[in-house]
């Protein structure tokens, strides 16, 4: 993209201080306002709530492989999917790409030393772990039955359990987004290195900006509603409840107005990360920038639109259902003209298969079996007969868990010799790829053909259906596979931060700011404050090839 | 390829040295300045969002119990919520001038402004709580278990011409709720507010770099004259609905 003046050939990363090596006391972390720390911090904390979530889940699963539901009571089971819910969506899907990936890579993208309040940066991370908290205490002292969603009246005035301290964890989570999407926005507008406009940023800054606005407009929305169910538990403030005068739907409006952005929260950075392993791998220029920058902004845009469509089935009138439905069907355009756009650019390109390309193929595959799947449930007639099935639960998988992980996962392997400066073994990332992009297929498409069947979502038996046991089986088998996917790269990649080989500036040839500071970089980002001259992804495919070459012969591997 | 104008030498973790008010994440005070009002501003829309949820709920519930709101709103002193409004005003224009002396770096009148502001805000409160919140709770009109809507917990507001009782409790207290989830959540915005400005007046009074940046008054004074608009909507919406 750019270069900086002056020598960047590193006499060794070793040798040099680093943001990572400059110190090493624990109050040097906890009291950092380094945005490479924190997005450090955050990815250990992110992965801590994955293995808790994934725990959940792999209960869940065990229940499911018999029609009796044995294991467990059907008060624990509602529990056991609602920890899982609440956990990986407020705890892992929201923060894990901006909050890691984000926070890690935005000042270096644009150029900058930091943030643009690294003090709310590190504020959002303590706000982050105190809603983790509230959450796991929550979950100590008997834990939620109602479903991630909280949906009124049951949540406010009839659930037994600890609702009032989860939604505060969320509600404390969400305040850390909010911050962190305050940053993004500052520093996205009036923190770009000289020379580096609108139309020069990478995609990822693109989808992160698009990501910041959601995150500030959506989020208060629910933080405040569910304080409503908070104020209606404790004080019977009668809002929602019906016996109360309140309107229960309206407490899913506003619920889905954020929750249902709150998926392209999730996704459109997994887009962003998609849209660099898809130009540095193949070596060009992504298809159409303008109009894939653009998608972000107009998936944005109109994802706020149609919330309505959870609620197709509830008393919402017809009429507001067909435009639910209609402005549901308009987000598959600038969906799939990221996916057009991404195909073009692999199309005649020089491919090189390396680790986080792989992954970045796992996301599109995904990423298309969700968004075509997610159609169905957007025309009004199929979504009678499947909403509330698992037909829907292996839809918002799908999409927001195969393609925000195998994103987040791409990204990491992309940018891990950047946070580490350190290489990992490229055959291992495949291997791991593959896993679990066959383990995740062999997780969630039987629950497809289950809940077409009929199995209702949140159910831990089905007796009265005992033909659906071998969906269910296959699925808990797939979710056995998916485990190894992800339990790998935990080994290899802790195993690379002290013995992988180093990784140089730019071990994949890549365009790009990041990509010509040290890795890891220092704390100040960049030695001599860069000036941009060259657009995103300005890439040569004949000097760039035998660049590879060369570092491949390099790194050995 | 591009060429570096700026000087080489390796930037410091904290500021370049030169201008003791610059953070060192940015370059000049231009850019610093213009990123903290951009966050500003972001962190004004999430307050917008924030009780714009509020106001959909009340709007929608408004339009649908109109006549059983306008009845309730009766219970409201259009008098003190005046004299509310009319205070904050005064507050936001005191703020407004301790804004302007920010900029002249007059710390000694920034003070004066701001405890003014500080003064109205405290005003503000105990009319809320002592006049109008109070009452209310005392005779059992607060929302919850202990919610009453009969002759004895109403007897101060029957007037000829309302007809209080005839509205369901269930829709009372759902006006009640709107407005005290409503006011109160403006209420913390208020005591916020003054916890803020105290700390600021503190920074003033030691003229700490931080005072000396005027943008740092300027955010305060965003802040504050968002959280008078707020009572502004507020006021008409619950004190002066029409018949």
């Amino acid at each position: 993209m750019s270069a900086v003046a002056g020598p960047t050939v590193a006499p060794g990363p070793e040798e040099r201080t680093n943001y990572l090596n400059k110190s090493h006391t624990i109050k040097s972390w906890l009291l950092t306002g380094d945005h490479k720390r924190i997005a450090i911090l955050y990815l250990i904390s992110v992965s801590f709530f994955f293995f808790l979530g994934s725990l959940a889940a792999s209960m869940i699963r065990l229940e499911l492989t018999s029609p009796t539901g044995t294991m467990m009571s059907s008060e624990a089971y509602n529990k056991m999917f609602t920890a899982h819910g609440v956990i990986m969506i407020f705890f892992f899907l929201i923060p894990a790409i901006p909050a890691v990936l984000g926070n890690f890579l935005i000042p270096l993208m644009v150029g900058a030393r930091d943030l643009a309040f690294p003090r709310l940066n590190l504020a959002s991370w303590y706000l982050y772990v105190l809603g983790g908290l509230f959450g796991i205490v929550a979950i100590c002292m008997g834990g939620v039955d109602t479903g991630w969603t909280f949906y009124t009246p049951y949540s406010s005035l009839y659930s037994n359990s600890q609702v009032t301290l989860t939604i505060c964890g969320a509600f404390v989570a969400g305040f850390s987004s909010i911050f962190t999407g305050i940053n993004f926005i500052a520093t996205i507008h009036k923190m770009r290195a000289p020379g580096l406009t609108w139309f020069k940023l990478p995609l990822f800054v693109w989808a992160t900006y698009a990501t910041s606005i959601i995150i500030v407009l959506g989020t208060p929305v629910v933080a405040i509603t569910l304080l409503l169910v908070v104020a209606e538990r404790v004080f019977h403030f009668g809002v929602f409840s019906p016996e109360l005068g309140g309107d229960p739907v309206l407490f899913q409006h506003l619920f889905w107005f954020y929750s249902h952005p709150a998926v392209y929260i999730m996704i459109l950075p997994g887009m962003g990360v998609i849209s660099e392993l898809i130009a540095c791998f193949s070596r060009r220029k992504v298809f159409g920038y303008e109009f894939v920058a653009f998608s972000s902004l107009a998936i944005a845009g109109i994802g706020f639109l149609v919330w309505g469509h959870h609620m197709f089935v509830t008393s919402q009138s017809m009429y507001q259902g067909v435009v639910f439905s209609f402005l549901t069907f308009l987000v598959a355009i600038p969906s799939a003209i990221k996916v057009f756009n991404w195909t073009s650019t692999i199309y005649k390109g020089s491919v090189h298969w390396n680790a986080p390309f792989v992954w970045a193929l796992g996301f599109m595959g995904l990423f298309l079996i969700g968004g075509l799947t997610g159609l169905y449930l957007g025309s009004l007639s199929t979504d009678v007969h499947l909403t509330g099935t698992y037909f829907i639960v292996a839809h918002f998988h799908y999409v927001m868990v195969g393609g925000t992980i195998m994103a987040f996962m791409g990204g990491l392997h992309f940018w891990w010799p950047k946070m580490f400066g350190r290489m990992y073994p490229d055959s291992w990332g495949k291997a791991s790829a593959i896993i679990t992009f066959f383990g995740f297929n062999f997780t969630f498409f039987p629950q497809f053909v289950v809940g077409y069947l009929g199995m209702p979502r949140r159910y831990h038996y089905y007796y009265f259906e005992p033909t659906w046991q071998v969906w269910h089986v296959l699925s808990t088998v797939g979710a056995s596979i998916l485990a190894i996917g992800f339990i790998l790269p935990a080994f290899y990649l802790t195993w690379s931060i002290k013995n992988g080989k180093p990784a140089g500036p730019n071990p994949w040839g890549a365009k790009g700011l990041e990509w010509e500071t040290d890795s890891p970089p220092p704390t100040e980002n960049f030695r001599h404050p860069p000036i941009v001259t060259e657009g995103a992804y300005n890439y040569d495919p004949v000097a760039d090839a035998e660049a590879v070459a060369k570092s491949a012969a390099k790194a050995g591997d | 390829m591009a060429t570096s104008t700026k000087s080489s030498s390796p930037v410091e973790q904290h500021g370049h040295g030169h201008d003791p008010l610059l953070h060192h994440q940015f370059e000049d005070m231009h850019q610093q300045t213009e990123s903290y009002l951009v966050g500003m501003w972001s962190f004004l829309v999430t307050e917008i969002m924030f009780f714009g949820a509020l106001f959909i709920m009340y709007s929608i519930y408004r339009w649908k119990y109109s006549h059983e709101f306008w009845e309730v709103h009766n219970l409201l002193d259009w008098k003190l919520g005046g004299i509310n409004t009319f205070i904050l005003l005064l507050s936001s224009f005191s703020m407004a001038m301790g804004v302007h002396y920010a900029t002249l770096k007059k710390h000694a009148l920034v003070n004066r402004c701001l405890a003014f502001t500080v003064l109205c805000a405290c005003a503000f409160l105990v009319i809320k709580l002592g006049w109008e919140w109070w009452p209310k709770w005392e005779h059992n009109l607060f929302p919850g278990p202990g919610f009453e809507w009969n002759e004895h917990s109403l007897e101060k507001y029957i007037k000829p011409g309302s007809d209080l009782l005839s509205v369901s409790p269930n829709i009372a207290q759902l006006f009640l709720s709107l407005y005290f989830a409503m006011t109160g959540l403006h209420g913390i915005h208020v005591l916020v507010g003054i916890l803020v400005l105290v700390g600021l007046m503190v920074l003033h009074k030691k003229q700490t770099p931080s005072a000396q940046d005027y943008v740092n008054t300027e955010m305060v004074g965003l802040y504050w004259h968002f959280v008078d608009l707020v009572w502004i909507f507020l006021y008409p919406l619950f004190y002066l609905i029409p018949k």
